[in-house]
This record gives C-alpha cells, structure tokens and sequence, in this order.
C-alpha cells in the first residue's frame, strides 16, 4: 500500500452547489418574463436580449483576455444575468448600438474596473441601465405600442411617466388612473413598459423559484415591497387625489423586477438578515421619494444603486447574532 | 416540533453506509504501534523499556501532569521500541511499538460481557478509576475525563450531557455502540452523574436514528435521572456547545466552559469506557471504529485495539479499493487524512473513511460572491468570510475582534461555499496567529 495520497486540511465534503450554478438558477428564474416578453413584444424581445447578453460575454471576455490578462471566466454565469437584467430593463424598440454601449458601461464599468465577478460594488446591469437612462433619454423613453388580439390595452408610455406629465399639466391623479390600464393587466403584464418589467405575476413566480432554490431570501424583495407599499400608503391615504394607490406603485415602474432581482444581487447586497432589511427598507423610501418629488418618473434604479453604496456600512454595522454573545 | 441548536448548521448527505453492520472484533495484529499523546494535554511518560514483556491492560506509559492520561498496552507481547511516527496531525510522534504474541490479559481485568448495573461505588473512586483506565473524550477531542469530572472551584454542574449525536457523515460507532451497550452506556452515565453529584443527565440522540432513540427511551425508563432528547437532524450538534443549546437551551459565553452554564458533555463512546473501568476494571485499550467509503467492498464497525495500523482494519474491510484517493481519520467534516495507511489507531479516531480519487481533489477556487451562505451556516455567528480575507492579509487585530477564536472549526462555511473558497484554511491561520499573539500579551 506504498501509494501516495492527497492530504488536506478538512471538511472533506462539499455541497453540491456551486456559483455557476446559482447564477444559472437566477437565469432560469427570469425566463417567465422573457417568454411573456417574446409574447408580447415579439421577436424584438430575442434581438434585444441576445445582443445585450452577446455584448456583455463579449466584453468580459475581452477585459479578461487582453486587458487583465487572465483566463477568461465567462461561462460561470454572471455576465449572462447581467446581460438578461440589462435588456429587462430597457425599451423594446432600443437601436443595438445603445445596448452595445449599455453592455460596454455595466460590465466595463460596473464590473471589470472593479476587479471582476465578486468585487463590483454596484449592480451592474444597473450601471448600464442608468448611464443610458441619462445618456438617451429619448430612446430610453421610446415605448412600442403593443396591441394583442382580444386585449384592448394599447398604451405608447409607462403609465408612471404618464401620470408624472399629468401631475406637471395640473391633473389630479385619482382622474388619471381611470384612463390607466387595471390593477389585473398591470398583475398579468398588458401595459407599457421595459421588455422585462412587463409581468408582476411572472416576476413574483421567479422569485419564489429563487427563495425555493435557497438562491434569495425574502429579507430583501419583502422589505423593499412592504416599505413602498406603507410609504407611499402614508401619502395616499392623506391625499388619494394627488397620490397614486400602493397597489399600483408597486405593480409598475419595474418595481417587482427591482425588488426581486436587481436589488437581491448578492454581490452588492448586505450579508446579514438585519442588514438586508434595513437596505430593502432604504430601497423602499428612496423609490417613493424619486417617484413624487423627483424628476424621473420611476425611481427604484437609482434607488437600489444608491443603497448599493450603502452596502459595504451596513456589512460592517450588521453582524450577525454571535453564539454565546456578552 | 424538535429541539435543535439554532443558529447556523448546514445538512450534509448521511451516507451512513455501515449503519447496519453489528461491532465486530477485528483480528490481533501482527504489531501495534501505540503513541504516547493520544489526548489533549501532555503525553504520557514510558514506564516500560525495549525487551519488556507485557500483558494485555498493562500500564505502558504514566500520565504526565493533572491534564494528562495514563496509557495501556492493548496486547500482549514485547516491547520491540520506543520510536516516533507521524500521527494524524502529521508530526512524528514518539509512541510504544509492541510485538503481539498471543493474547494474554492482566488477571485483575474482568473480560466477561455480564452486564452489571450497581453503582455501589462512591464518587471519588469512580474518578480515581477513571484517571487510573486512561479513559478520554472519545468524540474526537480526546480531553482527559477525569478533569472534567472535577470542576473549577465555584463552578457547579447541574446537568450531564451525554452525546449520542454523531452528526458527522459516514460514522456509525456510536450508533452501533448505543444499539449493541446501551444498558453498559446507561450504567456509565448513572456513574459519571454520581462522580460529577448530579441529579439529572439527559441522552441526546439525532432523529435520524430512530432505532436508538426507541431504545434508549425504553432503556432509561430504568435508570434513575436519565432521560432522552430526540433533536432534529443539523450538523455541527454533536459539537459540545451546540448540543448544550440545543437540549438546554444555554449558551456557552465566548471563551468559557461549558461548566459556566451548569454542563458537562460526555460521548455515548466514553460512558461506556466509563463503565467498563469502574464495573470490569478495564483500561481503555479497545474502541469502536468505523471504515467506510464509497468504494470500499464492507463498510463495516471494528472494536478495534489501540495502536492498530490502519491498514489492518482496511484489509479486514475488503482491501484498500484501487481509486482511493485520500484516507480521513474522523469523519469527513472536521477528520484529517493521513498520508500513510500505517498510522495506528489512537483513542480518538471514531472512523476511517476512503475517499475515492473523484472525491478527494479540492475544486477550482473562484472570487466571492458575497452569496452570505457561509455567514448563514456559521453555528458560532461568526462572519467566514471576512475573517478569510482579513486573516489573508494578516488584519490580526481585526479578526480577534471580529471573535475568530470561537470559531470551532466544524467546517460547515467551506462546506457550503459555492465558490469552493478554502475559508477554514485562513481561519485555521487566523487562529494560530491570533492564539501566539493572545500568549504574548499573557507573558
């Protein structure tokens, strides 16, 4: 029995799961969506996404190639969610040149300058999509009608950015909505709006799928929906004529999409259930506060990105319970 | 709903592949090499010289110090020398080498199984026979028991714990001893209670042994004091700060004893040996080891004499398979492989277990991802990864503060880590650094 054998320092068991595999998963989770996307928005849906996630494997892999210099990594998962989150959140109709350079800004940007998977400290589909935001906002805001046999909601503007001009025009709001399309077509998806934010239901199904597979927990989706839902009741209930209904702010603007994806990000997300919560909650006001006092109709993007920067502060300030604590 | 430790813990696959196979005596060996440190604490001193002959349970080597334990030949034979070779912890160490010949015991042991149930012996004469028999934790961490049955002044215990848990993956000597000894087992604990003046020991058994739980409900129903837990099936809860919160409810401050909350833990292995000392006089020469692995052809559990080679209880098992890859001494989470299949079996290996090739290699290590599994499966509340990077880059001051010297190495956070990070390895250092700089300070 002269044979050699290996020798390390235990455990010597490891669980089966690995981050390609979570990153997998959260592909997986957003797949609803896209097809409800494809149904909706037609073919224009696979262009978007593909050139968006296209773009985004491209440039990791030449950053890592020839700028970093080191074995390029993309088939672990990451930059094929960035690039699905990146065409979720843009206009169906986008030119491919402005994803191109959505996808050079969120994982040039957003990711490589950091260092790669692991160190960014923003999201980084969210990088890109705000700097287009920004940078084309005319585009950015260039809604295609959508018309579906039998379904009479045809709509050329998010019905957040429509009642922001209603609100400038003077309107009263509660008159607005009766022309907006119903909570249930908001829930089901028959109403303007990014290639992904489209469906509630779909989202929410994604979600649950994440917390099941252990990918998410529901520390962060919960306490970003629950703080919008009692922020912007707070307002609602003293004004129901000025203010929009909780229920519809959170069923538009990308919300769900938000809460259950973008800011559930793992890398630039807090470690602890405390922390976690009191960034969901941050998420939550913020949101609120862009979407009535700001100038864009919809806020959680700059929302998430500024809690993003919080991440590292609440990481140290929220330790978990120690065992045995004095 | 059942009691378990609450926070952290992951669920490793039980792969408890020798569950079913009853204790078997495994063959004399030719020769058995027996180290002189088997225990925490100082090693033992020789008392016997190359040429000496001695008989099986014969005093070998004397405990060295209060936190020490006296060591016993496990055969009869002659002493051939006195020598060193790599233990499991990877340094030579000096140890008796014993040629067998025959199997001749000390005449004052009692080698018959009668079980016998009196506890008509007072409680210092139970530590004093426990001392004398060389008897340790047989968990794995090997701390003379006679020490523990004597607490610090001021301190008093309240509850004894006995831990039938054996939360590690593959191990089945407890087990297999709890269904084979359990009035032997039921009898040492009622004397570990009289020898630590308690009242009340409760026996904690996970679920995923339900056999033993039957038995051991009915069993106690018989023995005064003594009652069962049943506990929800977590690792690390045969960890001694786990299992006293998971029955009890208490926690352990950090850096104290567990006799700070009024408890102390001992294995179902060592109430055992507890009973065989003060009933049958007998030292702690023998133990009960498991070999398993997923190649091997009989995954078996060996009662097995101390000094054993290892590769004597592989042969007996169906050979060493041809795609062994590595060898654990102790189970697959918190054991340590060995790097040659000589190594002798000690007091505290509760198993060996043959990783095949595919399963011994590490996985590719890539960044962080910051997924929070490890911070979530941490049994201490501790943060794995930051105390990884930190330790990394030697921030000593940082991850003391941060309370890396609770950590109990029970190796759930690599477990769990989907980025295959060696996050153990760097608290391991973190550790050792931390523990040199804490002695400095006390100089």
């Amino acid at each position: 029995m002269d044979k050699l054998f290996t020798v390390s320092p235990s455990p010597h068991i490891f669980s089966g799961d690995s981050t390609r595999k979570i990153m997998y998963r959260v592909a997986i989770a957003l797949l609803p969506a896209l097809l409800w996307a494809v149904f909706i928005f037609g073919l224009d849906t696979l262009r978007v996404t593909s050139i968006a996630v296209g773009a985004c494997l491209g440039v990791e892999y030449i950053i890592q190639k020839y700028l970093m210099k080191q074995k390029p990594s993309i088939s672990d998962g990451s930059a094929l969610v960035t690039g699905i989150l990146l065409a979720f959140n843009v206009p169906s109709g986008l030119p491919w040149w402005i994803i191109v350079i959505g996808a050079v800004t969120a994982i040039g940007i957003g990711k490589m300058s950091f260092g790669g998977l692991g160190c960014n400290i923003f999201n980084p589909a969210l990088v890109g999509r705000v700097f287009l935001l920004i940078s084309f906002p005319v585009q950015m805001n260039t809604w295609p009608s959508i018309a579906i046999d039998g379904v009479d909601s045809i709509t050329s503007a998010t019905p957040l950015s429509l009642i922001k001009e209603g609100l400038a025009k003077g309107m009263p709001v509660s008159e607005m909505l009766e022309s907006m399309p119903p909570v249930s077509d908001l829930l089901l998806g028959y109403s303007g709006g990014s290639l992904g934010e489209m469906s509630a239901l779909l989202l929410i199904i994604g979600g649950i799928y994440l917390m099941i597979r252990k990918v998410i927990t529901w520390h962060i989706p919960v306490s970003v929906i629950a703080t919008v839902i009692l922020v912007s009741g707070v307002f609602w209930f003293s004004d129901p004529v000025e203010y929009i209904n909780p229920v519809y702010h959170i069923l538009t603007g990308g919300l769900m999409l938000g809460a259950i994806f973008m800011a559930t990000d793992m890398v630039s997300s807090p470690m602890t259930p405390k922390g976690q919560i009191i960034y969901g909650v941050g998420i939550g006001i913020i949101t609120i506060c862009i979407r009535l006092f700001g100038a864009y109709p919809e806020g959680i993007s700059f929302a998430i990105l500024i809690m993003n920067a919080v991440t590292p502060i609440l990481n140290m300030y929220c330790k978990p319970k120690r065992f045995g604590g004095r | 709903m059942l009691k378990t430790f609450k926070i952290g813990g992951v669920h490793p696959p039980g792969s408890k592949l020798s569950a079913g196979r009853p204790i078997e005596n495994l063959p004399l060996p030719l020769s058995v090499f027996i180290p002189l440190a088997q225990h925490i604490g100082s090693p033992a001193v020789p008392v016997v010289a190359r040429g000496d002959v001695v008989k099986t349970g014969q005093l070998i080597a004397r405990s060295n110090g209060f936190v020490s334990a006296n060591i016993h030949s496990s055969v009869s034979g002659k002493v051939k020398k006195i020598d060193s070779m790599a233990d499991s912890s990877g340094y030579p160490r000096q140890g008796i080498m014993i040629d067998v010949e025959g199997d001749e015991w000390m005449e004052d042991i009692d080698r018959s199984e009668t079980l016998s149930r009196e506890i008509d012996v007072d409680g210092q004469e139970i530590i004093d026979k426990i001392q004398k028999a060389g008897i340790v934790g047989l968990g794995g961490a090997t701390f003379p028991t006679h020490v523990k049955l004597i607490p610090p002044k001021g301190m008093k215990v309240e509850i004894l714990l006995i831990n039938g848990v054996e939360c590690e993956p593959y191990l089945t000597s407890d087990h297999r001893l709890m269904l084979e000894k359990a009035d032997e087992i039921l009898t040492g604990t009622r004397f570990l209670m009289k020898a630590l003046k308690v009242k009340k020991a409760v026996v904690g058994i996970e679920k995923n042994k339900p056999d033993a739980v039957r038995l051991f409900a009915e069993k106690s129903k018989s023995y005064e004091g003594i009652s069962i837990i049943e506990l929800k099936v977590k690792y690390p809860q045969g960890g001694e700060k786990q299992l006293i919160k998971a029955v009890t409810g208490r926690e352990v401050p950090s850096g104290a004893l567990p006799v700070a909350v009024g408890a102390i833990v001992s294995n179902v292995g060592t109430a055992f040996a507890v009973y065989e000392a003060v009933r049958k006089n007998k030292p702690l020469i023998e133990r009960v080891v498991t070999i398993t692995g997923k190649g091997l052809a009989n995954p078996s559990n060996f009662k097995v004499r101390i000094g054993t080679p290892t590769s004597a209880i592989i042969e007996a098992a169906g050979g060493l398979p041809e795609d062994t890859g590595k060898i654990i001494s102790g189970g697959p989470m918190m054991g340590r492989a060995i790097t040659h299949p000589e190594m002798p079996v000690t007091k505290g290996t509760s198993g060996i277990i043959l990783m095949k090739k595919t399963e011994s290699r590490r996985q590719e290590v890539i960044e962080c991802i910051r997924c929070s599994r490890c911070v979530r499966a941490c049994p201490m509340g501790l943060e794995p990864y930051f105390l990884m990077t930190a330790s990394e880059k030697n921030l000593f001051d940082i991850v003391e503060k941060e309370r890396i010297m609770d950590c109990i190495e029970c190796g759930s956070c690599s477990y769990i880590c989907p980025s295959k990070r060696p996050l153990l390895d760097y608290i391991r250092y973190g550790k050792a650094k931390v523990g040199q700089i804490i002695r400095t300070r006390k100089k």
